[in-house]
């Protein structure tokens, strides 16, 4: 066992009552004093604070923004060239047979590109990019914390201390000053609200979040909430619901993929597991992710098998699933055959030994509030 | 009271015994959102799965603290998993039981025993 890291904000989240425990290597708050009900639920109703330092932040260098973008593409199914200064998209690394390695955030910051990878995958993505990257300079950024501030006052919040952040539009990223510290933000999350990620300087990490966590709104929301967070928001988590046995089709993630690197684009394929990936653009895959209603109040947790009505085949398994708070009920997310996987499908799944049924339901669970 | 390693309290009502979990328990189960009790008039042994709890964390298992019969069991959770986490002690009591050997009681921990226990 290796030792735990801990990011710049540990002695703060030990002092405002966080419960730590081990997270991809970090020692990170699952919750606070209020709980995960309470805390998911500030979130939706006002702002939550989220320790996100654990992520991996990467700068990649190349003579130009362009040959950088290019080179990048040949690692990821997505149009990174078309990225605009100042704009950020989500991305997938792929591997040859078509899986997914790990998802990203990718930036364009005018002179180079910056990424944020999951916190657990980060030494992997540094050098698979290393190794699959032949014009980019690979920084892993080891200095800056990453804070995330979400939910419907994240923007009042953060523009009190910072007031170019309120022009930004959902997934703008931009340079912003505060007390001569360089805030790199987007207005971007995993919550389903409107928000921001800020990528602080270390040293000012703590005096960042506690200007924030000042305010009447803001409250500090552990990883149990982040959770709860995402799952109503849709969004996937790495590890779960997403890895190297899943396509990006199989994942209804075809929107991270750009018509410029799909059949017929300008940039057709050239990423790893294309033959794969372009194939299941066109012809569908055999399984698909969807949302899933559990009938009654039980959760159904990751794990849980599927199966057609009144039927032992088995049809698939939940991958994410639990509580609702914002919902009050159960909900989850899965992989069934896709000829099952058409909205309002009953299912059943297995609980306990017994059999409950379960509902086909779009994703996002609950509609989301980016700022447009 | 008397308490079990397994963070359960019982005391006697009548001639019956009161099962729930302690403040300690529910706790460290974080906010309960489901809670799955057993039938009325079920036989149970010492060890025996009798509640399922779900929280926002994981599923556990309460399991009966004695032999005996299940003779009531608190509907009030199902509709509101919540109680357990307000009133651990009172409101949210899972089942009461009809004890064959009271003496079983004997073997379990006082307030100070469990408070030890759990530091």
């Amino acid at each position: 066992m290796s030792e735990l890291n801990r990011t710049p904000l540990y002695d703060l989240h030990v002092s405002l009552g966080g419960k730590m425990v081990p997270f991809a290597g970090y020692e990170m708050p699952v919750q606070y004093a209020l709980g995960v009900m309470k805390e998911h639920l500030h979130t939706r109703a006002a702002a939550g604070l989220f320790d996100v330092s654990h992520m991996g932040q990467v700068r990649l260098d190349a003579p130009s923004v362009e040959t950088a973008a290019l080179d990048l593409e040949r690692l990821v199914p997505v149009s990174v060239l078309a990225l605009k200064e100042g704009r950020q998209r989500y991305g997938l690394f792929t591997n040859d047979q078509g899986g997914i390695l790990d998802d990203l955030m990718i930036a364009n910051r005018g002179d180079h590109l910056f990424l944020v990878v999951n916190a657990a995958m980060k030494d992997q993505d540094i050098a698979h990019m290393q190794a699959g990257l032949t014009e980019c300079q690979v920084t892993r950024i080891t200095d800056r914390a990453l804070i995330a501030l979400q939910g419907p006052a994240a923007e009042a919040s953060l523009a009190a201390l910072v007031p170019g952040a309120a022009q930004m539009k959902f997934m703008d990223v931009a340079v912003l000053d505060w007390n001569g510290a360089e805030l790199w933000v987007s207005r971007s999350g995993y919550s389903g609200e409107d928000g921001y990620e800020v990528s602080v300087p270390e040293d000012k990490a703590v005096a960042f979040a506690e200007a924030l966590l000042a305010m009447e709104a803001v409250e500090p929301i552990g990883l149990g909430a982040r959770d709860s967070l995402r799952l109503e928001a849709g969004l996937c988590l790495y590890g779960n619901d997403i890895d190297t046995t899943t396509s990006p089709v199989e994942a209804a993630l075809e929107w991270a993929i750009q018509k410029a690197r799909r059949t017929g684009g300008e940039r057709e394929g050239g990423f790893p597991g294309a033959t794969r990936i372009l194939d299941e653009l066109e012809n569908g895959a055999p399984r698909r992710r969807v949302g899933l209603l559990p009938e009654g109040r039980a959760p159904m947790r990751a794990g849980t098998r599927i199966f057609a009505e009144d039927s032992d085949v088995v049809l698939g398994e939940v991958t994410s699933g639990g509580f609702a708070p914002s919902l009050e009920r159960p909900i989850s997310m899965g992989y069934v055959s896709t000829d099952h996987s058409e909205t309002g499908t009953v299912l059943e799944a297995e609980v306990r030994g017994k059999r409950m049924a379960l509902t086909v339901a779009d994703m996002p669970f609950r509609p989301s509030t980016y700022k447009r | 009271m008397k308490y079990t390693e397994d963070h359960e309290w019982l005391r006697t009502d009548g001639d019956l015994v009161v099962v729930g979990i302690t403040e300690h328990a529910a706790e460290q189960l974080g906010d309960v959102v489901f809670v799955e009790l057993p039938e009325a008039e079920t036989q149970v042994s010492t060890g025996d799965d009798a509640v399922v709890i779900e929280s926002v964390k994981a599923a556990s298992d309460i399991t009966a603290p004695v032999d005996g019969e299940i003779v009531e069991v608190n509907d009030a959770l199902t509709d509101n998993p919540g109680l357990v986490n307000e009133d651990p002690l009172g409101a949210a009591w899972f089942f009461k039981m009809k004890v064959e050997d009271m003496s079983q009681l004997d073997s379990l921990m006082d307030e100070d025993a469990y408070k030890e226990m759990i530091g």
